[in-house]
């Protein structure tokens, strides 16, 4: 990457395997600070890999791929603190309270208890559902816990992998406010999403992926 | 930025909450701990003889363990992959040897508790006694195995997590591994119930069996806990 670049992810001709299979065949990508970018494209274009790819979860196989700074290659590991990755799973655990699941991932990096606090007020989470148990949780609830638990691992990159999937129209609507003010608070989020129409409303930037390949869109 | 919590911290923060969970469920109160009971006392109603029961008591209940073991680190991995946990953990770079510590202290935690009513069943049921020279033997025996088990349980636990038929791949792959324990920590414990003639000295040769082995199950856990999680 260019030293004075500024760029949050920035990917040159990245080709990278994934199960076995070449999911990227040359991929290449800039995404700046703040950014709200949606990838777009058919099964098995690729959105998932790059998604993984920028978590710091694939190795890249040929070309240059640099994530905040760091190289995808030989610094996969500080990749990985330092982005939240969201999948079709929220990762959290179904005994424990919004409050404790959040509390959790606090401990890991020492968050204190005011940014618990913020995190979970950012997300809507008050005092009585932040005690409710998360099996009890609507998808929605569990999808707003999920992302409170990534603002106090303080992920400067959030990369969420079909983030509207199993939501209602209210809960779609208020993951899209809680990215936007992410978004604006400096956080720069990347969506992979089916639903383009939604997507589209909410990014800053449309890019299309297909085949392994980017190509950016207007 | 996010910073790099230390292994202690992640153990900590990992053992907290894997018993923090099984405080809300109960599952090894309500579940395991009856289960295991239920194995002491079938086997002295099989048994019927007091003679036998003295002689084996020590044998019983490291079986009854091994048993609840299989369940216990089924229910710790259950908790990690029904909504991607452990997937999480790993995405976000927790340190690996952490939650392999985190995770076998929790179980440690579990197996103890389990162990401590077995241990008095025992005691109960098949009236074996035990001298002051016996405690010492049998709480060293106890905590060796338990951590043995413990590091073993914690580390073919994650080795099945992600794979299909678990429930049953896991005691098919662990019963071999953890055979040793199981009888070591048999001979040792019968030494500490001077059971069928054993005498007290020979159960601490068994303890160093046991002793060795949790040391080699924790520094190989240790060591390839985040490989064997790894994708």
């Amino acid at each position: 990457m260019d030293a004075l670049s500024t760029s949050i992810i920035d990917l040159r001709d990245v080709v990278a395997v994934y199960n076995g299979y070449p999911a990227l065949a040359g991929a290449s990508l800039s995404v700046e600070k703040g950014e709200i970018v949606l990838f777009q494209g058919p099964n098995g274009a690729g959105k998932s890999t790059l998604l993984r790819l920028c978590a710091g979860l694939l190795p890249v196989e040929r070309g240059t791929a640099f994530v905040l700074g760091c190289n995808v290659q030989d610094e996969r590991e500080r990749i990985r603190s330092r982005v939240g990755l969201l999948g079709h799973n929220n990762g959290l655990y179904a005994d424990l309270s919004i409050a404790d699941n959040i509390s959790f991932w606090a401990s890991m990096v020492g968050a204190s208890q005011i940014e618990i606090d913020a995190a979970m007020s950012r997300m809507g989470i008050d005092g009585s559902l932040a005690s409710r148990s998360v099996g009890n949780l609507s998808a929605g609830q569990k999808r707003r816990c999920a992302l409170a638990c990534l603002i106090v691992r303080r992920a400067e990159l959030w990369l969420l992998d079909e983030p509207h999937a199993g939501l209602d129209a209210k809960g779609r609507d208020e993951i899209d406010a809680i990215l936007r003010e992410a978004s604006q608070l400096g956080a720069t989020i990347v969506v992979a999403s089916h639903e383009i129409e939604r997507a589209q409303h909410l990014a800053t930037r449309n890019v299309a992926v297909v085949a392994g390949r980017v190509q950016e869109r207007s | 930025m996010s910073t790099s919590p230390n292994i202690a911290r992640v153990a900590r923060v990992v053992a907290a909450k894997d018993l923090r969970i099984e405080m809300r469920s109960h599952i090894v109160v309500q579940q395991v701990l009856p289960f295991a009971g239920l194995v002491m006392v079938m086997f002295a109603f099989a048994l019927d003889n007091d003679d036998v029961l003295q002689r084996v008591a020590g044998g019983l209940v490291w079986l009854a363990t091994l048993f609840s073991l299989f369940i216990v680190v089924q229910r710790s991995y259950a908790i990690e992959t029904s909504d991607g946990a452990l997937d999480a953990l790993r995405v976000a770079g927790v340190d690996s040897q952490g939650i392999f510590l985190g995770k076998s202290a929790a179980l440690f935690v579990q197996l103890i508790t389990l162990e401590l009513l077995l241990f008095v069943l025992a005691v109960v049921l098949y009236q074996v006694q035990l001298s002051l020279a016996g405690l010492v033997l049998l709480v060293t025996c106890v905590l060796c195995a338990t951590a043995g088990l413990a590091f073993v349980g914690t580390l073919y636990g994650g080795l099945t997590a992600g794979a299909h038929g678990r429930e049953t791949l896991l005691p098919l792959l662990l019963l071999p591994v953890v055979a040793p324990v199981v009888l070591s920590a048999t001979r040792a414990t019968e030494s500490a119930f001077l059971s069928g003639g054993a005498v007290l000295a020979d159960g601490w040769p068994w303890v160093g069996v046991l002793a060795v082995f949790a040391a080699l199950f924790g520094i190989g856990g240790l060591l390839s806990f985040g490989a064997l999680i790894e994708e």
